[in-house]
Order: C-alpha cells, then structure tokens, then sequence
C-alpha cells in the first residue's frame, strides 16, 4: 500500500477575537486510507467542524491554521495557495454542508447549481455534455427523476431532496475524499438512514473515501470503520468503530457511550430485563468517571405511581382533537386529524412523530396557544373549549411548558432570578421575599447555583438553558408539564442530564408529562406510554414496552428500525 | 484506484492522557466576574472606544453652555449692540467680533445653543414617542391595527418633513416659539422610527420567551411593554440619537428661511440667515454660528454611530 490519501499531523486552527486568539483546534492527527472511512464525533464546540473545515480551509471569519500539516497525497493543504485549493476543492476532496435548507441558492435552479459545479470542477464541457453529466450525477444521488427536476427550484425540493443534491454535487467530480459535515442532522430519521444508506453505496462502488462528522455516536459507529472521539478541541479517543464502542477506555468516551439514548435503549432490549439493564448501566456510569447514570433507577417507584395512577381520573383528555389550518391559495390543511389519548397523572406519555406530524401542535393547542378546529380537550376536569379567560389563567399556573430552543425560549434582557419568578410575580405568589426563597429552591432542584439570579441567559450554556427553563416552569408547582422537544437540541452528556433531573423530578412532585419528540430513542428512557403520530393522526398507541417489543404498524417498525446505532452489537 | 480493500483500520486505538482533557467543565458554572447583557456588553464596548468619549464630551459641554449661557460671556446678545461695531472684526473682549447690529458673536452663539438643544430635545421625545407608540402596537398586534396605523404612518411618511414644516411654520406665522417649531417638524419626522420598530417587534413577537410568557399567563399587553419592546428598543435608540442631530438642522433651516423663531430669538439659524448679506464682507459673521451648528450636530451623529456599532455584535465581530 502506498501513502494514505489523508494525513493531517498536528493540527492546530485558532479564531482571533477582542481578547486574543482562541484555540478550536489541539493537536489533531489521524491518518485515513484510500477507500476507509471515519468518524469525527463530539459535541458541539468540540471542535469536529473546524477540524474538517481546516481541511479544505473553509474556516469561517477569523479562524485560520496556526500550526500542523494537512497531507493529502504528500501535498500540505495548509500552505497551498488560494489558487491550489480551488483546484483541490470538488475534484479531490468534495464536500456535503450541514443544513440542506440553506447551502442552496434559492433563486436559482437545482439544474443550474449542479451544473455550475461540474463546470467549475471543468468535468464536462459544453452545454450538451454538462447538462447530461448534471442529470447522470442527481441520478446517481437518487433523484430518479432529474431530468424533469432540473428546472425546479430548491424550494420545491423536500430537505432530503435536498441533502441529496447536495451529496450529488459533493460527488460530481469524483472527488478522493469525501468530507461529510453532519450531513443528516436536520432530517427525520427515516429520511436520514435512506440518505446515509445511499452515501454508503455510492462511496463504496466510487471508491470515495469518506470522512464523516456528527454529534450522535450511534449514527458514527454504525457508518464508519473508525472513529475519532474529540472533545475540546482534543482527539480524546481513536480507533476502530466497534472496538471503541465494546471498550470505551477514556472516562469522556465511556459516559458518551453510557449517555447516548440509543445505544442505552438498545441495552435494555438486548438484555430484555430492566433491572439488568439497570445494573449494566450502572456499572458502565461507576467506571465512568464516578459519573451515575441511574435513569432507570426510579422504575420501581414509576411502577408504583402508574398504579396509584390508575385509580384516578386522568390529567389530560384528548377527544377527537382536529386543527385545520388555512392556507392562503391552497385550501385547508390538516395538521391534527381526530386524535384522542388519555394521561393519567403522575405518568409520562411521548407524541412521537417525524416533523410535520402535527404532534407540536397538539401541545399549542393543550396550552391554549392555539384554538382547536373541534373536539375536545379537558385538563383536570375542565373543558378547554369553554373555560373562561379566568379560569384560564388559573389552569395556566397547573400546566407548564418546556420548549425545544433553550437560546430562544428565555428572554436575554431578563436576569435568571427574575426569569423565574415571573411566573410567581404573574400569578401573584407570595411577597417579594418569599419569591426570592422559592426561586432559590427552584434552582437548587435543577441543581444550578444560587448566585445565577443575576447573571443572564447569554451566560449559560445550552443545557444550563433548558435547567433554568424547566425551573420556570416548576415556580407554580404545577401538574402537568409539557415539554416540547425539551432535549432535541442538546448534547448527548446534556441530554442524559436533563433526562434524569426530568426523572427525578416527577418522582419528587409527582409530575404529568406529556413529552413531544421525534427521538425515539430518547422516549425508552423517560416514557410510560407512546403514542406514534403520522400525518396528523395516532397511528400507535401502548406502553412503552409495547411499542419498542412488539411495534404493530409498518410505520413504527420503521421509525425503529432507523434509530442509528440500532443494529451495532455492543460488548456482548 | 488500485487499493481500496482497506478494512484493516491503520489507527491504532489511541486514547489520550486523562489529564490533558479537563471533564469537570462540560456541565459547570461562570460565577465570577459581572453580569453581562446586551446592555453591559455594548456599556463595556462604548468605554474603549475613543470617539464615544469624544462626542459624549462635546454633547457635555454644548449642554452646560445651553444652561448656563452667563458663565462663559459677560457680554449680552441683543441688548448694547452699537452699530458703530458693526461687522467689527475681532477686538479683545469680543475674540469673534461683531454681528451686522454691532452685537458679539461669540455671545450670540453662546445664548444660540440653547434654543438648538431645546428644539432637538423636544423633537427626538416627540418622535421617539410617536414612533414606539405606532410601531409597537402595529408590528404587536397586527391585522386591522396594524393596517390603520401603518397607512396613517405612510400618509406622514410620504410628505417630507422639512416641507410639511414650512408650510405649517407658515400658517402658525403669529405663534412661532421653540415649542411649535418643534411640534412642526417632530409631527412628520416619527414614521422612520415607527417603520423601523415595527419590523423589530415582527422578528421579535415570534420568539420562545414570548410563548413561554403566553403560557404562563402574562396579559398580551404586558408582553409587548416587559418582553418585546425592550429586546426591540436598540435600533431606536441610535434613530433618536441621530435624529436630535437632524431636528437642531432642521431647525436651523427653517429658521434660515425665514420660517422658523423670529429674529427676537437667539438662534443659530436665524444669525446664519442674517449674516448672508455679509459674507464676502464680513465671513465671521457667517463661519462662527456655522461651526457651532455642525459641531453639535457631528457629536449627535458620532455618538449615534458608536452606540449603534457597540448594540450590533456583528458590527463588533467584524473588526
């Protein structure tokens, strides 16, 4: 074998700012054959972007390459020149951008951006030849019919559609490397697993060597021969795939793996017993850096209160609940279509469904935030329909929201104390004192500092975010709360975290949840009861155990069956 | 590509020393240091820049001049003007020299700056006024408000100011003093600022907090005032910084054509006015008041500029 196609020894990449330089970027070396792949997993600031964007010196602003090489063939990318990388750039390395909805002009045609990338990689010349070497390359990324699509423009195209162009223009030009920046992220999982079932063929029969990057180990694992954990700019682990998975051996990799969700849940069907699974994860946290991950710890007492649940009338009803929306020019759409379920309190139910299922907004419309087209909804005895703006507010203060954007659901001009007390000051609660006292509590139970009720959200850190937005919602000790993709846009280790606090609190103050994801993986770990919704409808409603044991629709054998990760055998 | 069968992974399982890769920060807390905000942050970003101390200083001492007009010249503007001094050049005791009536120059820009600080003030609260009042409630609310409000702010916007001023400076030619000149251009100088607040609230009444505070009760007209307006404010606040410096022009103008104060008051404008006849003779006259009128207005316009740069972190990220 001679050299491999990719050397990158010492990396070093730094962001200038006001306060000197900051480094993305430590000491990153890897090595990648010709026809292999790798992962780059870690969470977001970890540094994994930089790293591929240093590559083919895309780096955003002020962020350049301060130390190390980038070998591609024995060339040092780092020292090429502007013109030498244009050269680089599609024909020996192409590149798949993140988000599909805003890498593609929208005003102009798919056809003119896909051939503007052949012309420019100077694969075909001639208007004849490029426009047949476009529609040979969108054919081959799965478009069946390109040659009819070529004229349409991005805003016509689904974001899988999307993400397939992009893989198109990526592979024009034959490229060595492929580099694969979260290429799936922003899609629903079952569109993500054709997509990476695709990129897979189509590198294997091109002989493209891939380089992939992404936040979920599952996804990685079960895409790339080798992966390279990095945390802080830092490789802290490499190695082969499976070895890694089977033998975690630095404390951050080894709670990524006991964290991720997937891999977790998998765990628990392997085993088939809870308390085996239990014990397993528990042994996997202990060695995790004296980290316990005791999710399931609170299963006997959930069991308790489903039973005590029973017994009692429901918190929620949902009857024959529709929402049509109207749509200017093209009629009436129904988003939410005769669903009914029913939560018992002091229980957890997951909506789960992929976007555009409808399932946020039957959250909008149990918060009132939205008004139902018909039927019915009723929340602790009263009808939602005909409660007065009175007893509205009242039911508001037994029944609290948690959104998915924790940088968007506080306000920034607003201190942390005040942010949580509003409520308490709305409702009139209390005396200023006593607010201040219950805001501490409330922050003691999300388990942040007390002296954050001057600093401000700008301060805080995604999952911080999400604490403090829960601690809100708690201030008026209500019932029921909702929590609306609470954990989608949080890291795996964040995401494990808030779970639990979830956990624990409604074991603490005997919560109803209703819990909207998309994540399947995620509803294992905190749900009693699913309910999986298609198109506005309930297609799949049982316990949790029901569901993942003995899924009885196509649509959520399918939804399963895409949870990435879900196939890898783990250490026996 | 001859070899592409590489299964066999050339990475060695490398893990790297426990030691250099800090876990403890992934979940903790910055408790030291101040608080920081929007607000804060652009507080700290104005304190390094030189140009906002500049322009705060000559806004400063503009201000204290248009106070107390007496400590800085003994000389009276109007009263004691002999005609033998007319158009006199600088003697001692009068640096600047004297005006066609024989009055003191530097005295009639000193008892000026008041007259020019009033009219911006009262127009800047005026439009400031107007403009949060139509913008917040259409952008707010929307719908059939937003179209009333909105077409009325057009009907004004579609006049130019400057004009709608004269003729109504025109009409009101008996009552002219600082308050109705100042009405008379503030009137028709608000849509900008309500244009501009208006598309604020849009981006701004869509956020999370602002369903979070639906959800927890909060009344729709407590949002607008305690969560929307004030996460919109900021653009405003460099329009009415900017907008002071164009009223004191405005003012000047008016007052220039004959329109504005009567020739009684001591005004910029009405000296740059009087002092046309004379300018090839005597440019003093002309030049002086002229000065003062542009230094005031370039401080309202720097300090507009650096707020507006330290409010907008892109603008920061950029240098």
């Amino acid at each position: 074998m001679s050299t491999p196609l990719l050397q990158v020894k010492d990396l070093e990449v730094g962001f200038r700012t006001q306060t000197g330089v900051v480094q993305a970027v430590r000491g990153v070396s890897f090595t990648l054959d010709r026809g292999s792949s790798l992962a780059i997993v870690g969470e977001s600031g970890s540094g994994k972007s930089t790293t591929a964007h240093a590559i083919i010196n895309l780096l955003p602003g002020t962020g350049h390459i301060s130390g190390g090489q980038v070998l591609l063939d024995g060339q040092d990318l780092a020292q090429a020149s502007q013109h030498e990388m244009e050269q680089i750039r599609g024909r020996k390395i192409g590149f798949v951008p993140q988000d599909p909805m805003s890498n593609l002009n929208p005003v102009w045609s798919i056809g003119f951006q896909v051939e503007e990338a052949i012309r420019a990689n100077g694969i075909a010349t001639g208007r004849k030849e490029v426009k047949k070497r476009a529609i040979q390359v969108l054919k081959e990324a799965g478009l069946q019919d390109a040659d009819r699509r070529l004229k349409q423009f991005p805003h016509q195209f689904s974001g899988g559609m999307r993400q397939r162009v992009l893989i198109g223009m990526g592979l024009a030009a034959n490229p060595q490397l492929l580099i694969a920046d979260e290429p799936t992220s922003a899609l629903d999982v079952t569109v993500q697993r054709v997509i990476l079932d695709h990129l897979e063929s189509l590198t294997r029969e091109l002989g493209t060597t891939l380089l992939f990057i992404t936040h979920d180990l599952g996804l990685a694992a079960e895409r790339a021969e080798q992966l390279l954990v990095m945390y802080k700019g830092q490789v802290v682990e490499a190695g082969p795939s499976a070895d890694i998975l089977q033998n975690p051996q630095h404390p951050y990799t080894q709670r990524l793996v006991a964290a991720a969700p997937s891999l977790a849940s998998r765990r628990i069907q392997a085993t088939g017993s809870i308390a085996a699974a239990e014990s397993s994860i528990a042994a996997d946290a202990s060695t995790a850096a004296g980290e316990t991950i005791d999710l399931l710890a609170t299963a006997e007492a959930r069991a308790e209160a489903l039973e005590a649940a029973a017994s009692q009338p429901p918190a929620i009803v949902v009857e024959n609940l529709t929402k049509v929306f109207k749509i200017r020019g093209s009629g009436d759409f129904t988003a939410v279509d005769d669903v009914s379920f029913q939560i018992a309190k002091g229980t957890t139910t997951a909506l789960v469904g992929e976007s555009g299922s409808g399932k946020s907004t039957v959250a909008k419309m149990l918060l009132k935030l939205e008004d139902a087209t018909s039927g019915k909804i009723v929340v602790g005895g009263h009808d939602l329909a005909s409660v007065s703006g009175k007893e509205m507010f009242g039911l508001r203060s037994r029944m609290q929201p948690v959104f998915q954007d924790p940088y968007g659901s506080l306000n920034p001009l607003r201190n942390i104390g005040n942010t949580i007390a509003e409520p308490l000051s709305t409702h009139k609660v209390g005396t200023p004192a006593s607010r201040r006292e219950r805001v501490f509590e409330l922050l003691d139970q999300v388990s942040l500092p007390r002296t954050l009720v001057s600093r401000y959200p700008n301060e805080l850190s995604g999952g911080q975010r999400q604490r403090i937005a829960i601690a809100r919602a708690l201030a008026l000790k209500p019932e029921i709360v909702i929590l609306d993709e609470a954990v989608s846009a949080l890291d795996v280790l964040v995401q494990a975290q808030i779970l639990r606090l979830l956990a624990e609190l409604q074991a603490e103050l005997n919560l109803t949840y209703l819990f909207i994801t998309h994540d399947l993986a995620v509803v294992r770990v905190i749900a009693d009861n699913v309910c999986v919704m298609q198109k506005g409808r309930i297609v799949e409603a049982a316990t949790t155990d029901e569901v993942f044991g003995n899924p009885k629709e196509q649509y959520t054998r399918d939804l399963l069956a895409a949870i990435p990760g879900a196939n890898i055998k783990l250490g026996a | 590509m001859p070899d592409t069968s590489s299964s066999k992974p050339r990475i060695e399982h490398y893990v790297a020393p426990l030691e250099e890769t800090p876990l403890a920060a992934i979940d903790s807390v910055k408790t030291e240091g101040k608080p920081s905000n929007l607000w804060i942050d652009a507080w700290h970003d104005l304190r390094r820049r030189p140009m906002f101390w500049i322009s705060s200083a000559l806004i400063l001492i503009i201000v204290f001049v248009a106070l107390f007009p007496g400590l800085f010249t003994n000389e009276s503007p109007n009263e004691g003007c002999q005609l033998a001094n007319s158009n006199g050049a600088p003697v001692p005791g009068h640096p600047l020299g004297f005006t066609r009536q024989g009055c003191d120059v530097f005295a009639r820009i000193v008892y000026g700056a008041g007259t020019s600080l009033s009219v911006g003030i009262i127009v800047t609260i005026l439009v400031f006024t107007l403009g949060v009042l139509f913008g917040a409630f259409a952008g707010y609310y929307g719908g059939w408000v937003d179209g009333v409000l909105s077409r009325v702010g057009d009907i004004f916007f579609s006049i130019p100011y400057i004009l709608a001023a004269v003729v109504i400076m025109s009409v009101l030619a008996n009552y002219r003093s600082v308050w109705v000149i100042s009405l008379a251009i503030g009137v028709f100088a608000w849509p900008a600022t309500a244009r501009v607040l208006r598309s604020e609230i849009l981006r701004v009444k869509n956020s999370d907090f602002v369903t979070a505070a639906t959800a927890i009760g909060v009344s729709r007209f407590k949002i607008l005032w305690a969560h929307v307006v004030p996460n919109s404010i900021a653009p405003v606040i460099v329009i009415a910084t900017i907008s002071l410096a164009g009223a004191i022009v405005a003012e000047a103008t008016l007052s220039f054509l004959g329109v504005g104060l009567p020739s009684t008051f001591m005004s910029w404008g009405n000296d740059i006015a009087q002092a046309q006849t004379t300018l090839r003779t005597a440019p003093q006259v002309l030049i002086y008041p002229s000065i003062a009128l542009s230094l005031t207005v370039f401080s309202f316009i720097m300090l507009g500029e650096v707020v507006r740069d330290a409010l907008d972190p892109k603008a920061r990220a950029q240098r």
